[in-house]
């Protein structure tokens, strides 16, 4: 490193970030098309057959079954019927679903905003508890504060999700009766709002509908709560460890020996620094959750993109847990473009060439 | 004002370690007079770091003063409180670092950072902070200031980063600048420029400075007065032309004697006797050379490493690569070494080339036991799971077919004795052994082979000065004794001009100068090997009498 070294050239900045964006969505497409191969593959290996379930009925007959199997073209070859699915989703159709005798396409896109719904308002959520508890984790390792930070994460984790909900039920609804009643977005006879955005937050406010709002709320609350729990570990844990790492690193050192003032080392300093990792663990959580969080929107009747593919898997139904897993990945990747880009934005030595 | 301005009085540190209570420094007591320079020199863990970060509070949490005073100004500030340290801080003493580049916060702009300073003391405006912050870069002769003002700390140099440092840390003029170990790590020109910045500032607002460095070069060069520390105490203390040319305490000798001087031979850093003569006969007519090295090219995304290099190396000769960062000089020794492929050139080795072979695919040519490499960090370059033993035999049982596990051991045990290893920390693992020792482990693991070139890429540059004498006689030893060619890397001139019959010095992937060593460095030819002799921070009673 000489001395003479110049600053490296800082225009350009959007354009290059353009570019990787580009190219980061063009390298997505080869591991999407894997998921949809393998899927495919893997429903058909599967044990059941969706025309005998659909065909049956008290009385039907080899005929019967064989007539859906043709409607379906179950009868074709494996390679006819992958390359029919693949074309077909080139031109955005995903299918019919065999339960709700709708386009697949439709109800990903009618459930899609539940399950989005609740997954952010959790994300919010664990990461406004988990960032003040592993921060103050981190200011006072090895005190009491430390240690009850620690068994809350232990219990988040230790705890099934379906028994954490559960048990929140239990005690708000049945014990408390503070939350309503736990089926669905809203309550059956309540009104809906227009269908903006499809998140029912939102699109209440943008009514002003500050009742239909609160009512929203109200539901969301129990099984986001549950969520964030779950999410709750890995999120303070994060935060504390890298806090802590950034706590006791050169550039703080410096801060204290220029007598800078103890927030502003805290907050400018060390917290600045220490939320890179966590963003990066968030995307990953968020991730996770969308389609994990099966188990919580059984439990809270939830009309949720996740306990849609379930139903359908359990019937067969190959046309919907097929879009589901391609919805997921497209998810997947988009999450992670948009982590990579805001880690771009936040610490200027990510490269954005 | 009269009185001192910083007093250390019978300082005890201790910190507490897994392994119980380690004290650290054992009372040391400390006078500095406004505007004095004061070095602080000694080794590794002799408590000078640790004596610093004590009179500014930033001892970690396991270390605490037991017993002593500290004063400033008179006033004790040996238990001063958070409020209390924060007015000082900044504002009457400051600090500088080693590392310059991790002591900025990565992600804010070097302009921001030097206002957040001048904010903390100061109830200006942040269009004001900015202003005096340009005011400072100025100051500190960082090129472009008005471009460099928002310029992130990864976009700049260390020697940049460094400056920047110092201008966070005069401010808010301090009467105090404590500089720890501020140049280790940069090159020796850039080196130069930083400290010779540091003395003038510090000079022309008749700041204090504490220097504490390893270098008794750079200590005698800019300190009026030097203290040397050992294990925890100050030896000896005086002023630096007096202490250098007549040291009173062994420690300080020993010291002296150990580091390299523009004079010094291997011999004279240990107080040995002179070696034998080398036992290289003159190269028989026919045989071949043992390196020859033509139009070596390596070109990275965009920078060329190395940019058409060509040298020759006798059988049992030793030649030196001397450089900067960024000459090129360690991308040579892998080239050579073949860890990396090079973009175009030949390597011929004992008249065969080996160029052709791809790096991944080298292990399995019959070269590879005859080349053999020594890293620059002896604790990264082991692996921590290996004991010395299995580091030593590793090699051995990759490429040689010994017909035992009893002729392995015995071929371990022998290559440990001649690197100077006692037999009985064979068995233990890298974290057990000290700087030295590992690096012993790491020559005798290059040697167990039996090769005919040893790649020596600064293989003393994380050692003490004490620890780095022995070492350096060691390897001067094997040579003779065993005729082995050596290609030696370093950014020390001094330890190159002793180690190294012939020189080249590198700048920017290109061959400056080459030469026998004792008449390139006696006279040398080209500007840049000048300029480079002439940063060499020294302590040579001769020179020192020189007018600066």
């Amino acid at each position: 490193m000489s001395d003479a070294a110049q600053p490296a050239p800082r225009g350009g900045k959007w354009g290059a970030v353009g570019r990787r964006v580009g190219m980061r969505l063009l390298s997505a497409v080869p591991a999407l098309f894997g998921v949809l191969v393998f899927t495919f593959l893997l429903m058909r290996v599967l044990p059941g057959d969706p025309a005998v379930f659909f065909a049956a009925g008290a009385n039907t007959g080899q005929a019967e079954i064989d007539m859906v199997r043709e409607q379906m073209g179950l009868d074709r070859p494996m390679h006819e019927q992958l390359l029919r699915y693949l074309w077909d989703i080139t031109r955005g159709n995903l299918g019919n679903s065999m339960t709700t005798g709708q386009p697949v396409r439709t109800d990903l896109v009618e459930r899609l905003p539940a399950s989005l719904e609740l997954t952010f308002s959790a994300l919010l959520l664990a990461l406004s508890l988990a960032l003040p508890l592993g921060i103050v984790a981190a200011l006072r390792p090895g005190t009491l504060v430390d240690h009850v930070v620690r068994f809350l994460c232990t219990l988040g984790v230790c705890v099934p999700t379906f028994v954490s909900g559960l048990l929140l039920i239990y005690v708000f609804y049945y014990l408390l009766a503070w939350a309503p009643d736990p089926t669905g977005r809203l309550d059956i006879f309540a009104a809906t709002p227009p269908e903006i955005t499809g998140f029912l937050l939102i699109d209440f406010a943008l009514v002003r509908d500050w009742e239909g709002w609160r009512a929203a709320a109200g539901q969301l609350i129990l099984p986001a709560s549950t969520m964030a729990l779950f999410v709750l570990a890995p999120l303070a844990r994060m935060t504390r460890a890298s806090m802590l790492a950034v706590l006791g690193s050169d550039f703080v050192r410096t801060a204290k020996s220029l007598g800078l003032s103890h927030w502003r080392i805290i907050v400018v300093y060390a917290l600045r620094n220490a939320l890179l990792p966590v963003l990066t663990i968030s995307g990953i959580v968020f991730s996770t959750m969308l389609g994990a969080n099966v188990l919580v929107e059984k439990v809270f009747s939830w009309p949720g993109v996740a306990s849609y593919a379930l139903d359908a898997l359990l019937a067969s139904d190959y046309a919907p847990v097929q879009g589901f897993v391609l919805l997921m990945a497209t998810i997947f990747v988009m999450v992670n473009l948009l982590i990579d880009i805001l880690y771009g934005v936040a610490d200027p030595r990510a490269s954005v060439a | 004002m009269t009185g001192p301005l910083l007093e250390v009085e019978d300082l005890h540190i201790r910190f507490s370690t897994r392994r119980g209570p380690v004290e650290a420094v054992r009372g040391i007591s400390l006078r500095l007079a406004p505007g004095e320079t004061l070095g602080v020199v000694g080794e590794s863990g002799s408590g000078k770091s640790v004596t610093a970060y004590a009179v500014t509070h930033l001892l970690d949490r396991a270390g605490s003063i037991t017993q002593g005073r500290i004063r400033f100004r008179g006033r004790d500030i040996t238990r001063a409180g958070r409020h209390e340290l924060r007015e000082l801080r900044g504002s009457a003493m400051s600090m500088i670092f080693q590392n310059p580049r991790g002591a900025l916060n990565p992600i804010r702009t070097v302009g921001r950072q030097i206002a957040d300073v001048l904010r903390a003391h100061n109830a200006i405006t942040a269009r004001e902070a900015r202003e005096r912050a340009l005011d400072l870069l100025r100051a500190v002769l960082i090129r472009d200031p008005k471009g460099n003002l928002d310029a992130y700390p990864h976009e700049l140099s260390g020697g940049m980063c460094q400056r920047v440092m110092i201008a966070m840390a005069i401010a808010c003029e301090p009467a105090l600048m404590i500089a720890d170990e501020p140049t280790t790590g940069l090159d020796v020109t850039t080196q130069k420029t930083v400290m010779d910045l540091l003395a003038r500032i510090t000079a022309e607002r008749g700041m204090a400075m504490i220097l504490i460095t390893h270098d008794l070069g750079l200590a005698a060069q800019y300190c009026r007065r030097v203290a040397v520390m050992e294990r925890g105490l100050v030896v000896e203390e005086g002023a630096a032309a007096r202490l250098f040319q007549a040291p009173d305490h062994p420690y300080t000798r020993r010291l002296i004697a150990a580091s390299p001087t523009r004079t010094s031979t291997v011999a004279d850093l240990v107080e040995g006797d002179a070696p034998p003569p080398p036992r290289r006969a003159p190269r028989a007519p026919g045989t071949p050379l043992l390196l020859e090295v033509q139009g070596l090219f390596k070109q990275y995304a965009r920078t060329r490493a190395v940019d058409d290099v060509s040298f020759t190396l006798e059988p049992g000769e030793s030649l030196g690569l001397v450089g900067e960062s960024g000459s090129g000089k360690s991308t040579i020794s892998r080239l050579i070494c073949r860890l990396i492929d090079a973009t175009a050139g030949e390597i011929i080795f004992d008249g065969q080339s080996i160029a052709a072979t791809p790096a991944r695919h080298f292990h399995k040519a019959p070269q590879r036991r005859d080349i053999q490499i020594v890293f620059q960090d002896p604790t990264d370059s082991l692996n921590p799971r290996f004991s010395a033993f299995d580091s030593i035999a590793h090699p051995l049982r990759r490429l040689d077919r010994l017909p035992s596990e009893a002729a392995l051991r015995a071929r371990v045990e022998e290559c440990a004795e001649r690197c100077g290893l006692p037999r009985e920390l064979l068995d233990r693992f890298p974290h057990q052994l000290s700087g030295g020792q590992k690096a012993r482990v790491g020559i005798a693991r290059a040697i167990a082979t039996r090769p005919r070139l040893l790649v020596l890429d600064e293989p003393t540059a994380a050692l003490d000065v004490s620890v780095q004498a022995v070492i350096l006689k060691l390897l001067d030893d094997l040579r003779r004794e065993d005729g082995l060619g050596y290609l030696f890397v370093s950014h020390d001139l001094n330890v190159v001009r002793m180690m190294c019959e012939r020189t080249i010095v590198l700048r920017q992937g290109r061959i400056v100068e080459q030469g026998p060593s004792a008449a390139l460095f006696a006279a040398p030819q080209a500007a840049y090997t000048r300029e480079l002799l002439a940063a060499i921070p020294h302590f040579d009673p001769e020179a020192m009498r020189e007018p600066a």
